[in-house]
């Protein structure tokens, strides 16, 4: 697991009845997808599921997600090409994104936190670890607008 | 008999007659009426200058004192004209390829035209040949004697100074007339042709004489030879083997020898007649010598000098016009050896001493050709007047002792140390200038201590303990002992001494040192002569300039082109089939020509040298070119080395990107593997792990959970298991279960197990009648194949009513079983990798199946020696199966 480490706040978490937002997982293999999806909604989020490369852009755009899942193998556009477009754009600059992988060597984390990815999970990972993951990155969603009117 | 005026009267028509021959034939060589000038049977009969005075009286004296011992002086000539004529021949082209002018020349020309070496070699020649020119003055003022007072020898001291000044005119006349220094001298060859046939007729008229006047022909000759000490004379087989080996070696080495052998030479043929015809006249000059010797032993009133028989023989018996005659041949063989030996020594000193100093000297560095030459005809001048005038003071000197006999021999080793220069420079490329001069140098210093010294030092009476004891009493320097050998035949001794330190410091001098480049060059110019000169055929005038103009013309533009071009100018003069004549036209078509090889100034300068007025020689010209040729050859050489080597890095270059690219395929491989690993076990992971905690999930989800678990688990396994497959496929470790398989069976097996048979999703063409073959194959692995490419088309054909049609078709390379869907096919860009483990096609993801199938198929076939391809421009995918000929069961 790596975490970039976003400027923190000493703020407790959100109870999960409250719900700490939306996440989009972006993952093309169907009982991945399903795993991530039960695991997440369980833990308060709200989840959705996407399972191409070529249109995940436009998901983003369209669910504005808190935090994003992002698969590295995927048809039609890599989860690192998805990566630096989100990067460039200003809306989706500081969106944090977790990088999946099932390849598991230690270029593709490195090029993953280059591009500017908050954290990266090799395959096969525990469910608590993604929760951790997701967890440490939820701070981060103080800043936005929506989020500061909830806390 | 004679009186002395009377006498003195014929030797000057004799000089008369001969200059009236020499004049003659200058003439007739001006005017081009060279035929008879220019005939082999005038080149052998100057090579019978060999054949001096010495060899004339002294060969008899020889014979009546020594036996049968004089015939190795005409032994070894006779072997090498025979034996060596190929070292001759060589020798005689490479005098014309490089215009030798003297043996002097000839060995500073080999060794990188060495200064020192030149002087040492002229050293050596005077200092051999002055004493030598000394005997025959000698023998000429004896004669004199014998003609006029019967051996007193008063009256007569003034005789050899006049035949000496009357040799050095002579020689001056007919050797330095001409301004070309290089020139031959036909009117002096012609002269010495006729006292070779003076020479001869006298001999053998004696013997004649001897032969059918004293004895009564052949068979009592014969009688009396065998009554004769002369029969008993033992042979000393060591003497003859040195002196025969001596008398060889010197035919090549003594400069006048090599004057007329090889600088007068104008036909290379005429060596090829003088082969058997110079032997042949030593044989009859030869013939006599016995008989003459015995006869004068045993008449009354020859005289107690041997070596004077000749003439005493005839005059004993009142045969005066016969005696008369033999004073003239006697004469003859004097003047002739004088006048060459004159005129070699003199172009030896004046060109590698005089003319060097001189040029050295001269204020101004700068020398006019025409300045030049007149210095340089001036030097001759003067050498052949102070050579001569050596070889009287030596005479003088010597007083006519018995000692000046003995210096025939003496000479013949002086010059010897010569040959192994000059036969391993014609030989060997590897002889060096060190190796010449050191082994000429210690040949030259034993011989003269030796033998040379010595002899001047008995003549003169001087030093005796010198030579008995050594100098300052160091025994093994002692001439008459050297290294402390008691020398019972000093010749031989100091022949084998010198010329076997002589042999071997040439040899290691050579192999220890370094030619230089010019070394080199003349190296192999001299040894291999004959693949770049051509053979001189008779005098040749303007047509000569034309001849050297193509020979430099092919060295330097190739045979084929400068062959072409000399024709074609000369189809252009209307000389159809000759040489062009060098008109200012053809030269400079012939100089451009030539400036597009070496460039404007060098094409210039080379047809300058060879039409006009040229101070460097032709031989230095072609040497230049032969060299621009070697350069060129060797500079493609290495143009041919470099493209090699480039080829080499080429191919290193292939196999390494092929390394590079395999490691990378390896890297992605097993990158691929992680990959579709880890995809089912972070499903199963996550799965059980939600499981786990099994109060938190309801029965329908933990249901679909657990069967998700079980698919995944099975995918591993799937997964492995193709892996496993196809790594035993690919290293050729999988054993073939073969047997007879109806190919319908198979098929149907297959469609069973890729759960086609239902019309599940698609829908199978078949044509059972063409399937009912009989295959001899492994029907498992066979239908693996066919369930590949089955479950394939099930996943992947996106047709709206999917169909798969199997068609088979024998053919004479075999059954092919074709697979054609009709979906939408493989994008063509793709087609080059579904091969390829793992290339699951983007369209297809989601599909079950790790991508190994085609990979593992392709794999079966070519272990079955058939093969799968997919069969583009079908619309659908189409795959074709085949299966070998030797797989069908004759039905």
């Amino acid at each position: 697991m790596t975490v970039n480490h976003q400027p923190t706040s000493a703020e407790p978490i959100t109870g999960r009845d409250a719900g700490p937002g939306t996440v989009l997982i972006v993952e093309d293999e169907s009982n991945i997808l399903e795993a991530l999806t039960f695991i997440l909604s369980r833990a308060g989020w709200d989840v959705r599921g996407h399972g191409k490369g070529d249109t995940a852009l436009a998901e983003v755009a369209r669910v504005r997600p808190d935090i994003l899942v992002l698969d590295v193998m995927l048809p039609g556009q890599s989860g690192f090409d998805i990566l630096r477009a989100l990067r460039a754009e200003p809306a989706t600059r500081n969106l944090p994104v977790v990088m999946l992988t099932a390849k598991g060597q230690a270029q593709d984390r490195d090029h993953a936190m280059g591009l500017g990815a908050s954290a990266f999970l090799t395959k096969p990972f525990s469910n608590d670890e993604l929760v951790a993951v997701i967890k440490d990155l939820a701070p981060a969603l103080t800043d936005r607008p929506a989020a500061a009117g909830q806390g | 008999m004679l009186s002395f005026n009377s006498l003195v009267s014929i030797c000057i028509l004799y000089v008369l007659v001969l200059f009236a021959v020499a004049f003659w034939a200058e003439r007739s060589a001006k005017a081009g009426r060279v035929r008879w000038l220019n005939s082999p049977i005038t080149y052998t009969l100057s090579l019978s200058i060999y054949a001096t005075a010495w060899t004339f009286y002294g060969a008899v004296g020889s014979a009546a004192r020594s036996g049968l011992e004089y015939l190795t002086i005409y032994l070894g000539p006779t072997l090498v004209f025979i034996g060596w004529f190929w070292l001759l021949r060589k020798m005689v082209r490479i005098g014309r390829a490089q215009r030798v002018t003297s043996i002097a020349d000839m060995i500073s020309s080999r060794y990188g035209k060495s200064g020192g070496l030149a002087v040492l070699v002229t050293l050596l020649a005077v200092l051999g040949t002055t004493p030598y020119i000394a005997l025959q003055l000698q023998s000429v003022t004896l004669s004199f004697s014998v003609f006029t007072n019967a051996g007193t020898g008063a009256g007569t001291p003034n005789t050899a100074i006049w035949i000496a000044v009357g040799l050095a005119l002579f020689t001056i006349i007919f050797g330095t007339r001409s301004l070309d220094l290089n020139e031959r001298h036909p009117g002096l060859v012609s002269a010495i042709a006729a006292e070779a046939v003076v020479k001869l007729a006298a001999i053998v008229a004696v013997g004649v004489f001897v032969v059918w006047g004293v004895a009564d022909g052949p068979s009592d000759m014969l009688a009396r030879i065998e009554a004769s000490p002369v029969a008993d004379t033992p042979l000393n087989g060591a003497r003859w083997l040195g002196l025969t080996a001596l008398a060889g070696a010197a035919i090549l080495c003594l400069p006048r020898m090599f004057q007329v052998l090889v600088v007068e030479n104008s036909d290379e043929r005429h060596l090829a007649t003088a082969g058997w015809a110079f032997p042949l006249y030593l044989l009859l000059i030869s013939l006599f010598v016995v008989p003459i010797a015995v006869a004068g032993m045993s008449l009354p009133g020859t005289g107690d000098n041997p070596d004077l028989y000749v003439l005493t023989v005839p005059l004993s018996l009142g045969q005066d016009a016969l005696a008369l005659l033999v004073f003239l041949g006697g004469f003859s063989a004097a003047t002739s050896m004088v006048i060459v030996a004159a005129l070699a020594l003199s172009t030896m000193v004046s060109n590698h001493v005089i003319v060097p100093l001189w040029l050295r000297s001269s204020q101004d560095g700068v020398v006019l050709s025409q300045d030049m030459r007149k210095v340089a005809l001036t030097a001759r001048r003067v050498s052949i007047a102070a050579i001569l005038f050596l070889g009287w003071v030596y005479y003088r000197l010597s007083g006519g002792t018995a000692a000046l006999a003995s210096i025939g021999l003496i000479s013949f080793l002086g010059v010897s140390q010569i040959l192994p220069a000059l036969v391993g420079g014609i030989l060997w490329r590897g002889a060096t200038r060190l190796g010449a001069a050191l082994g000429i140098g210690a040949g030259f210093l034993i011989w003269a201590w030796l033998l040379l010294l010595p002899n001047i030092a008995e003549t003169g009476g001087l030093m005796p303990d010198v030579l008995a004891e050594g100098p300052w009493g160091i025994g093994w320097l002692a001439p008459d002992s050297p290294l402390g050998l008691q020398a019972s035949d000093p010749l031989l001794t100091a022949m084998v001494l010198s010329l076997g330190a002589n042999t071997a410091l040439f040899i290691l001098g050579s192999l220890f040192s370094f030619p230089s480049p010019l070394e080199r060059l003349q190296g192999a110019q001299f040894v291999n002569v004959f693949d770049h000169s051509r053979a001189v055929k008779g005098w040749t005038g303007a047509a000569g300039a034309a001849d050297d103009l193509r020979i430099m013309a092919q060295r330097i533009m190739g045979d084929d082109r400068a062959i072409a071009l000399f024709r074609n100018a000369a189809r252009e003069q209307g000389r159809d089939g000759e040489l062009p004549e060098p008109t200012p036209d053809f030269l400079d078509h012939l100089e451009r020509e030539l400036a597009g090889s070496v460039g404007a100034a060098t094409a210039h300068a080379m047809v300058a040298q060879i039409t006009g007025a040229a101070s460097v020689g032709v031989g230095d010209l072609l040497a230049v070119a032969d060299e621009t040729a070697q350069i060129m050859e060797y500079s493609s050489q290495l143009e041919a080395k470099s493209e090699e080597l480039a080829q080499t890095a080429g191919r290193l270059r292939e196999v390494n990107a092929k390394l590079t690219e395999l490691s990378v395929q390896k890297d992605a491989f097993l990158s691929q593997i992680s990959h579709e690993l880890r995809t089912p076990m972070t499903s199963i992971r996550s799965f059980s792990e939600i499981l786990m905690q099994a109060d938190k999930v309801d029965d329908a989800a933990r249901t679909r959970f657990s069967r998700i678990i079980h698919d995944e688990s099975l995918r591993l396994t799937r997964l492995l298991d193709d892996l496993l497959d196809l790594s035993v496929l690919e290293n050729g470790r999988v054993t073939l279960n073969m047997s007879e398989a109806q190919l319908g069976d198979v098929l149907d097996r297959a469609i069973h197990a890729a759960g086609a048979e239902a019309g599940d999703g698609i829908t199978l063409v078949r044509d059972r009648a063409r399937e009912a073959v009989a295959l001899w194959t492994d029907p498992d692995r066979l239908a693996q194949v066919f369930i590949n490419l089955i479950s394939n088309a099930r996943k992947y054909c996106d047709a709206a009513v999917p169909e798969l049609v199997i068609s088979v078709v024998d053919t004479r390379q075999g059954l092919e079983i074709e697979f054609a869907d009709n979906g939408s096919g493989i994008p063509t860009r793709q087609e080059a990798l579904i091969f390829e483990k793992f290339a699951r096609l983007d369209t297809a993801r989601g599909a079950p199946g790790a991508g190994l199938g085609l990979a593992i198929s392709r794999e079966i076939m070519a272990r079955l020696d058939g093969d799968l391809v997919f069969v583009p421009g079908q619309g659908g995918a189409t795959f074709r199966v085949r299966l070998p000929a030797r797989a069908l069961k004759a039905a």
